[in-house]
C-alpha cells in the first residue's frame, strides 16, 4: 500500500529560533512508520526544541512539519494525533493511577464502558495490575514512568514521544525499562520517537538515529551503521570512543581513498559518505590489537609504538590509555574474557598496537 | 544507616539545645522582646476582653465582674444573629468575587516574563502602602453620586443622545435627563469595598502556589486533548487548592469583623458585626456586650479554622488509604 510506505513524520526545513540563537537550524528529517526512531546529542542541540514541535509546545520559526500527511502549523496540541511523555513524567498528583490514565479519554468524549476497557488494558500493557487505585506519590520513579507511558497510549496515538524518558531512573532500571519500550513498541505499533542524550539508550533501543549538534542534524542511520560507519568526527567521537588521526588524502579511489598520515604511514581506506574527500581516519577502540612482545606486522596492517598511561578496569572489559610514539593520546579496549588470564600490564609498559585499514574509516571534519 | 542519620539528626538537634543553652543571653535576646510584646499588646488585651464579658454595667464607667453568661445570651438575640447572619453573607459573597477575581491575576502573574513579575507582584501589593482609610475614601470618591463611575457613565449617556439626535430618538431611549446611579451607601458598595482592600491577600497566596505548580503537568494535560478550560477546571483549581483555602481564609476572616468599610460605604441596611461591635465599645458605652460579640466571633473563626484543619487531615487520610 502506498499509504503505509509514506513517512508518519516529516519536517521540512524547520528553524525554531530563540531570538539570536538558532536552536533548531534547517532540519529535515522523514521519520518511517512504526520506527523506533532516536533524536541523539548532547544537551542543547535542540532535539528537545524539535520534540516539542512535534508535540505542538512549540512553533516552528519557518519550515512545515506533516504528521501523516497533515501540515501541523495551526493545530494544537490537544488536537495532535501524538501523546508525550514527558521529563519528569507529569503524572498528575491529585487523580490515581486509573484516574491519570482515563484522563485523555475523559476528556475526548470516549464511552465511559470503552474507558474502562481500556484503562485496564493499559495498566496490564506496562504491568502496574493491582495498582489502579494507587495514587503517584504512593509510586516509585519507575512506576510512575510507566503511568506516564500507559497514559499516552492508551489514546493510540500516531505517534509517541519520548524527551527523556530514562534519565531519572537508576541505571539497573534504566536497562529494564529499555527492554520495555522495545517490546510495547513491537506490541502496540506506534511510532516512537525518545530523545537523549545518552548513545547506549539510542543504540540499544532504537532501530534509526538522528545525531544532533547545534541545531543540526549530522547524520540518520540505524544503530550499527551509525557505530561502523559514522561520516562525522563528531558523531565518531559522540557514539562510542574513538581514536582519531590526523591524515592528508593523496588519491581518491572510487569508495576508498589512499591517505598518508604521519603515525600509520600510506594507507587505502575507507571513505565514510562519497562527499567525504577530506577529514580525519578514526578507529574504534575495541578494533585495535594490543601487543606486549615485538611482534611483526600481520599482512597489511599499520604497527603503532606506544606506553601504557592508566588502565581503567570496569569488570567485563579493561580500557587501556596510552601515548604513541609522536605523543598522541589512544585508547583500546579488551575484554577480560577469562577468568584467569594474565591481569592488565602496569602503566608504563611499552606495547604495540596494530591497526588494520579495513578498521579504519575516514571521517569529514 | 538509616538509624546512623536518625543518631546524627539527634545529635544535631542536641547540640542546637546545647549552644542555646551554653548561651542563654543571646538566646533571650533573640526571644524575649518578641514574647513580652506579644504577651502585653495581645494576649493581656484579649484576656482583659474575655474577663470583661462576664461583666456588668454598673456606672457608666464602672463594670463589675459578676461571670454572669447574660451578655452572651444577648449576643443571641435575634436582632444580633440576623446581623450575623448577614455579616458572613457579605463577607461570603466578598470572598466568592475576591477569588473568581484573583485567580486570573494570580494566574498571569505566574505565567508572565521573569523579567515583568516582580512589577506586576508590586502592582498588587501596591495599595498596602496607602492607609486603608485613605483608600476607602477614595472609593467613595469613585461611587458617589457626583463621583467618577456616574461622570463616566454621564459622559457615555451624552454622546449616545447626541448619536441618536439625529434620527429624533434621543427623548424616547435615553430619556430627558441622566440619572446618575446610586452606588454608594448600600451592601453592594460594602462587597466592593472588601474586595477592593483584601483582594491582594487572595491574590498572593494563590499566586505562591501556582508558581510552584509544574508547568508540563499543564501540557501533559493539553497533550492529553483536553482544551484549556478543561485544563484550568480540572488540573490548575484542584492543584492550586491549597492556595485557595489559604485565599479564603485570609479574606473571609477579616472582610466577616470588618466595620470601617460598612461604616463608610455602607447606608443604614448595611449594618455588619463589627460596626455593632463597635458600637458597644463607644456609643452605646456597653463593654461587657462587645466584648461577648468580640468572643462570638472569634470562637466561630476558631471553628472555620478547625473545620478546615479537620477537612484537610481527613484528606490526607484518604490520600494515604
Amino acid at each position: 500500500m502506498r499509504e503505509s510506505d509514506a513517512p508518519i513524520v516529516e519536517i521540512q526545513n524547520v528553524t525554531k529560533a530563540f531570538g539570536r540563537l538558532k536552536a533548531v537550524n534547517d532540519v529535515s528529517l522523514a521519520i518511517p512508520r512504526n520506527a523506533f526512531f532516536a533524536l541523539l546529542g548532547p544537551s542543547g542541540c535542540g532535539k528537545t526544541t524539535l520534540l516539542r514541535m512535534l508535540g505542538g509546545f512549540e512553533h516552528s520559526s519557518t519550515g512545515r512539519i506533516l504528521i501523516d500527511g497533515e501540515d501541523m502549523a495551526s493545530i494544537q496540541p490537544n488536537r495532535r494525533p501524538v501523546n508525550m511523555v514527558f521529563q519528569s513524567y507529569a503524572v498528575f498528583p491529585h487523580m490515581t493511577v486509573a484516574e491519570n490514565i482515563a484522563y485523555g479519554l475523559k476528556v475526548t468524549g470516549v464511552p465511559r464502558a470503552e474507558i474502562g476497557r481500556r484503562v485496564t488494558d493499559a495498566i496490564a500493557m506496562v504491568r502496574l495490575d493491582g495498582m489502579a487505585t494507587r495514587r503517584p506519590d504512593q509510586l516509585s520513579g519507575g512506576q510512575r514512568q510507566r503511568v506516564a507511558l500507559a497514559r499516552a497510549l492508551v489514546k493510540r496515538p500516531k505517534l509517541l514521544l519520548l524527551d527523556e524518558p530514562l534519565s531519572a531512573l537508576d541505571k539497573k532500571l534504566r536497562g529494564e525499562m529499555q527492554l520495555e519500550l522495545v517490546r510495547l513498541q513491537h506490541e502496540v505499533g506506534i511510532t516512537f520517537i525518545i530523545v537523549t542524550h545518552d548513545q547506549e539508550e539510542a543504540l540499544g533501543m532504537a532501530s534509526e538515529i538522528a545525531v544532533m549538534q547545534e541545531g543540526r542534524i549530522l547524520q540518520v542511520a540505524p544503530p550499527r551503521q551509525l557505530y561502523e560507519h559514522p561520516t562525522r568526527r563528531f558523531v565518531a567521537e559522540f557514539i562510542g570512543a574513538s581514536n582519531s588521526f590526523a591524515c592528508e588524502v593523496l588519491a581518491i579511489e572510487d569508495e576508498n581513498a589512499r591517505v598518508t598520515s604521519p603515525l600509520l604511514g600510506e594507507l587505502v581506506v575507507e571513505r565514510a559518505a562519497p562527499k567525504v574527500t577530506s577529514g580525519t581516519l578514526i578507529i574504534r577502540p575495541e578494533k585495535v590489537r594490543m601487543d606486549f612482545s615485538n611482534p611483526a606486522p600481520q599482512p597489511g596492517e599499520a604497527l603503532i609504538r606506544g606506553t601504557i598511561d592508566q588502565i581503567a578496569y570496569f569488570g567485563d572489559l579493561s580500557i587501556v590509555y596510552l601515548t604513541a610514539e609522536d605523543g598522541s593520546r589512544l585508547q583500546c579496549s579488551r575484554y577480560n574474557v577469562s577468568r584467569i588470564a594474565a591481569p592488565d600490564p602496569a602503566p608504563g609498559t611499552a606495547c604495540t598496537l596494530g591497526l588494520h585499514p579495513e578498521d579504519l574509516l575516514l571521517v569529514g571534519d | 544507616m538509616a538509624r546512623d542519620i536518625k543518631r546524627y539528626r539527634v545529635r544535631c538537634w542536641e547540640n542546637r539545645l546545647e549552644s542555646w543553652r551554653a548561651q542563654p543571653a543571646v538566646f533571650w535576646a533573640f526571644v524575649l522582646p518578641g514574647t513580652l510584646w506579644l504577651l502585653l499588646f495581645f494576649f493581656v488585651p484579649l484576656g482583659l476582653i474575655w474577663v470583661l464579658a462576664f461583666g456588668e454595667r454598673v456606672g457608666p464607667v464602672q463594670i463589675d465582674i459578676t461571670w454572669t453568661f447574660a451578655n452572651y445570651l444577648a449576643v443571641f438575640d435575634p436582632v444580633y444573629v440576623g446581623l450575623f447572619w448577614r455579616s458572613v453573607w457579605v463577607a461570603t459573597v466578598a470572598t466568592v468575587i475576591a477569588l473568581v477575581m484573583g485567580l486570573p491575576v494570580a494566574l498571569a502573574v505566574s505565567f508572565a516574563p521573569e523579567r515583568v513579575k516582580p512589577i506586576l507582584l508590586l502592582l498588587v501589593i501596591l495599595p498596602f502602602w496607602t492607609n486603608i482609610l485613605i483608600r476607602t475614601y477614595a472609593m467613595i470618591a469613585v461611587l458617589r453620586t457626583r463621583g467618577f463611575v456616574n461622570f463616566g457613565l454621564e459622559y457615555l449617556w451624552l454622546m449616545g443622545k447626541a448619536f441618536l439626535l439625529p434620527f429624533g430618538l434621543d427623548e424616547i431611549v435615553m430619556g430627558e435627563r441622566f440619572e446618575p446611579l446610586s452606588l454608594l451607601y448600600n451592601n453592594t458598595a460594602v462587597i466592593f469595598g472588601i474586595v477592593y482592600v483584601y483582594l491582594p491577600f487572595m491574590v498572593l497566596p494563590l499566586y505562591a502556589t501556582l508558581e510552584r505548580l509544574d508547568r508540563s503537568l499543564l501540557e501533559a494535560s493539553l497533550d492529553l486533548g483536553a482544551g484549556q478550560i478543561r485544563t484550568f477546571f480540572s488540573i490548575i483549581v484542584p492543584l492550586a487548592k491549597p492556595g485557595i483555602v489559604s485565599g479564603i481564609i485570609l479574606v473571609f476572616i477579616p472582610a466577616l469583623g470588618t466595620f470601617l468599610i460598612s461604616d463608610l460605604l455602607g447606608g443604614t441596611d448595611s449594618l455588619l458585626l463589627g460596626n455593632v461591635i463597635e458600637r458597644q465599645f463607644k456609643a452605646a458605652n456597653h463593654w461587657p456586650l462587645g466584648s461577648a460579640m468580640s468572643f462570638v466571633l472569634l470562637y466561630v473563626t476558631f471553628a472555620i479554622l478547625a473545620l478546615r484543619a479537620w477537612l484537610i487531615s481527613r484528606e490526607e487520610a484518604r490520600a494515604r488509604a
